[in-house]
C-alpha cells in the first residue's frame, strides 16, 4: 500500500465518519430553522439511537481489524486506520452520553444519580464509556511507548468489554419485541469467537512448520 | 375479502385532501338526492380501501372536561408515531400496515355479567351520544407525551347501554384480531387477542372516553379505528384500540402487558411520576412535536387529572398498586 493511497484512505474515513454527525448538525439546524419535524417526531429518540448505533458500529469495525489482517495478510495496512476509527467509536460515545446528560437528564445530578444507581441499563451504558475513556487517553504514540506495547495491548483488550457492555446496554434499553439490537449482536459475537479461533490454528500451523522442518 | 397491501397502492392514486374535500362537499350538496349518495359513498369506500381511505368529518361539540390551555400534537405524529403492535413493533410500523384494516362492517360484542348479552354496531355506536370534542394530554409508559383533540362520548354512556349487572366489578376489552387484516406479528410476543380493562368505577368516570375520532375526522386506523377507549390518566397501552368485545366480569381481568411483564406494567398503571419504571425514570417525559430543546418536560401525577380522580384511588397505596 503506498503512502499516497493510505492518504487518499484516510482521507475518506475521515469523511465517512463525520458525515453522519455532519447530517445530524444539518438536520438539527434544519428542525430549528425551516422544517419543525427533521428529526422525526421524537428528535431525542431520533439523535439518542444514532449516535449510539454510531458508536457500537464503529467499536464493531475496529474490533473487525486485527481478526481481517491475520485471515488475509494481504490487509495488514488496516491497521494503520484502528486508532482512528477507536478513537471516532469515543467521539459517538461521547455524543451519545451527552445526549442522555442533556436531554434526559436535563443536566439533572439528582436524576443521572438516580437513574445510574437504579437502572441497569443507564448503568451498562457508562461502563461501556468508562471503559473507552481510559483506550482513548492512552492513544498516543508516546502512551503506547511509556506502557510498553504488551501492557497497551492488554489495556485495550478493554474495547472487547466496552463492546460487550454496549451491546447489553442496548437490549436493555429497547422494549419487549423490538429485535433491532440482533444485527450488531451476531456480528460482535462472531467477532469475538474468532479471536481465540484464529490464534488456535496460527499455533497449530506453526507446529505443523515446526515438525515439518 | 379484498385486502390491498401499500405497495399495491402508487402514492400517486391517493386521493390528495383537497380533491377528497371537494368531493365531500359535492356529496353534501347530492344529500338530498338521498339514496344517489349512500350509492356514491359507497363507491367511495369500495375505491379507497383500509388506511387510505378518505377521512369522515364528524361533527363534535364543545365539552367541559377538555382539558384547556394546551398546545396540540400536530396530526401528522398523531398518526406517525404510534404503539399498535397488531400492525408491528416499530412507531413508523402502524402506518404503514394499518391501511389493511377494515373498519366496515364493526360490531362490539357485549357479554358477561349484563341483563342480556347485546351486539352494538359502529354506526349505531356513533348516533348513541352527541360526539364531544376532548382534548386530553396522552402520555405513554415509554416517557412521552402528546396532546389530542379525540371526538367521542363518555364510555359510561355506552356501559349504560350495556345495562351491566350489579355484580359486575370490572371490565375487559379485547382488541381486533385477525390475521387477514392485521400483521399480528410473533415478535412482539402478545398472545392475541390484545386486552385491556379498568375497574367498574374507572370505566364510569366521565374523563373515561369512547373514542371515535380525532382532529374532527374519524380515528384513522393506526389510531384505533373504528372505536377505542381513552384513558387520560392512565399510561397509553390501558386505553385498548380497535375494540371487537365489552365483558363486564366479578374479578380483575387479565390484561395484555400485565400478564407479560408485571413487575414493569401494573393492572391500574396510573400515570405517576413518584413510581419509576423499571428501566427508567417517570418523572420526566418528551414532548412528541416539540424541538429538540423544549421536549423534555414534568410528568404530573394522574397525568394532569389528580383534582378528577384521585378520589378514585383513596386510601390505596399506589406504589403497591402501580
Amino acid at each position: 500500500m503506498s503512502r499516497r493511497w493510505i492518504v487518499a484512505l484516510k482521507v475518506a474515513a475521515h469523511a465517512a465518519c463525520l458525515g453522519p454527525v455532519a447530517w445530524l448538525l444539518w438536520h438539527l439546524y434544519l428542525s430549528a430553522t425551516t422544517d419543525p419535524g427533521a428529526l422525526g417526531p421524537d428528535p431525542t429518540h431520533t439523535v439518542t439511537f444514532f449516535t449510539g448505533r454510531g458508536t457500537l458500529r464503529l467499536l464493531t469495525i475496529t474490533l473487525a481489524v486485527t481478526p481481517v489482517r491475520r485471515l488475509i495478510p494481504k490487509l495488514s495496512w488496516l491497521v494503520r486506520f484502528r486508532r482512528m476509527l477507536g478513537l471516532y467509536a469515543f467521539f459517538y460515545a461521547c455524543l451519545h452520553l451527552t445526549t442522555y446528560v442533556w436531554l434526559y437528564a436535563g443536566f439533572s445530578w439528582a436524576a443521572m444519580v438516580d437513574d445510574i444507581s437504579q437502572r441497569r441499563f443507564i448503568t451498562a451504558g457508562l461502563a461501556a464509556w468508562l471503559m473507552l475513556l481510559p483506550l482513548a487517553a492512552t492513544s498516543t504514540t508516546w502512551s503506547i511507548r511509556k506502557l510498553g506495547g504488551k501492557n497497551w495491548n492488554r489495556l485495550h483488550w478493554l474495547t472487547y468489554g466496552a463492546a460487550t457492555a454496549g451491546v447489553i446496554h442496548y437490549w436493555w434499553g429497547v422494549k419487549t419485541g423490538v429485535k433491532t439490537p440482533l444485527t450488531i449482536t451476531v456480528v460482535l459475537g462472531v467477532l469475538l469467537v474468532m479471536r481465540p479461533v484464529l490464534r488456535w490454528r496460527s499455533a497449530r500451523g506453526q507446529r505443523v512448520s515446526e515438525l515439518a522442518s | 375479502m379484498l385486502i390491498l397491501k401499500k405497495s399495491d397502492i402508487a402514492s400517486s392514486e391517493i386521493t390528495p385532501k383537497e380533491t377528497y374535500m371537494n368531493r365531500r362537499a359535492f356529496m353534501t350538496g347530492a344529500a338530498a338526492a338521498g339514496m344517489a349518495a349512500m350509492a356514491g359513498e359507497r363507491a367511495m369506500r369500495l375505491a379507497e380501501p383500509g388506511g387510505v381511505e378518505a377521512a369522515e368529518t364528524l361533527a363534535t361539540v364543545k365539552s367541559p372536561l377538555s382539558t384547556p390551555g394546551l398546545t396540540l400534537t400536530p396530526l401528522e405524529d398523531i398518526t406517525h408515531y404510534n404503539n399498535f403492535y397488531e400492525f408491528g413493533v416499530n412507531k413508523g410500523d402502524p402506518a404503514e400496515h394499518a391501511g389493511t384494516l377494515r373498519t366496515r362492517p364493526w360490531t362490539i360484542q357485549v357479554e358477561g355479567l349484563v341483563k342480556q348479552p347485546k351486539t352494538f354496531d359502529i354506526d349505531a355506536l356513533l348516533k348513541l351520544r352527541p360526539m364531544e370534542e376532548r382534548v386530553y394530554r396522552f402520555r405513554c409508559v415509554e416517557a412521552w407525551s402528546m396532546v389530542i383533540p379525540w371526538a367521542g362520548y363518555s364510555l359510561s354512556e355506552f356501559i349504560s347501554a350495556c345495562d351491566p349487572l350489579p355484580s359486575a366489578k370490572f371490565v375487559q376489552f379485547d382488541s381486533l384480531a385477525d390475521r387477514k387484516q392485521e400483521l399480528l406479528p410473533w415478535s412482539a410476543g402478545i398472545s392475541w387477542p390484545y386486552q385491556e380493562g379498568l375497574r367498574m368505577d374507572e370505566a364510569m368516570h366521565p374523563l373515561t372516553l369512547l373514542t371515535f375520532g380525532l382532529y374532527g375526522e374519524v380515528l384513522p386506523n393506526q389510531d384505533g379505528a373504528p372505536v377505542r377507549v381513552v384513558v387520560p390518566w392512565k399510561y397509553g397501552f390501558k386505553s385498548a384500540k380497535s375494540i371487537v368485545k365489552v365483558k363486564f366480569v366479578k374479578s380483575q381481568p387479565s390484561t395484555t402487558w400485565n400478564d407479560m411483564a408485571p413487575q414493569e406494567y401494573g393492572f391500574y398503571s396510573n400515570v405517576n411520576p413518584n413510581v419509576d419504571h423499571p428501566r427508567w425514570s417517570q418523572k420526566r417525559e418528551r414532548v412528541i412535536g416539540a424541538p429538540i430543546w423544549k421536549q423534555l418536560q414534568p410528568t404530573l401525577m394522574f397525568n394532569g387529572y389528580e383534582d378528577q380522580v384521585a378520589s378514585l384511588y383513596a386510601g390505596m397505596d399506589l406504589k403497591k398498586n402501580y
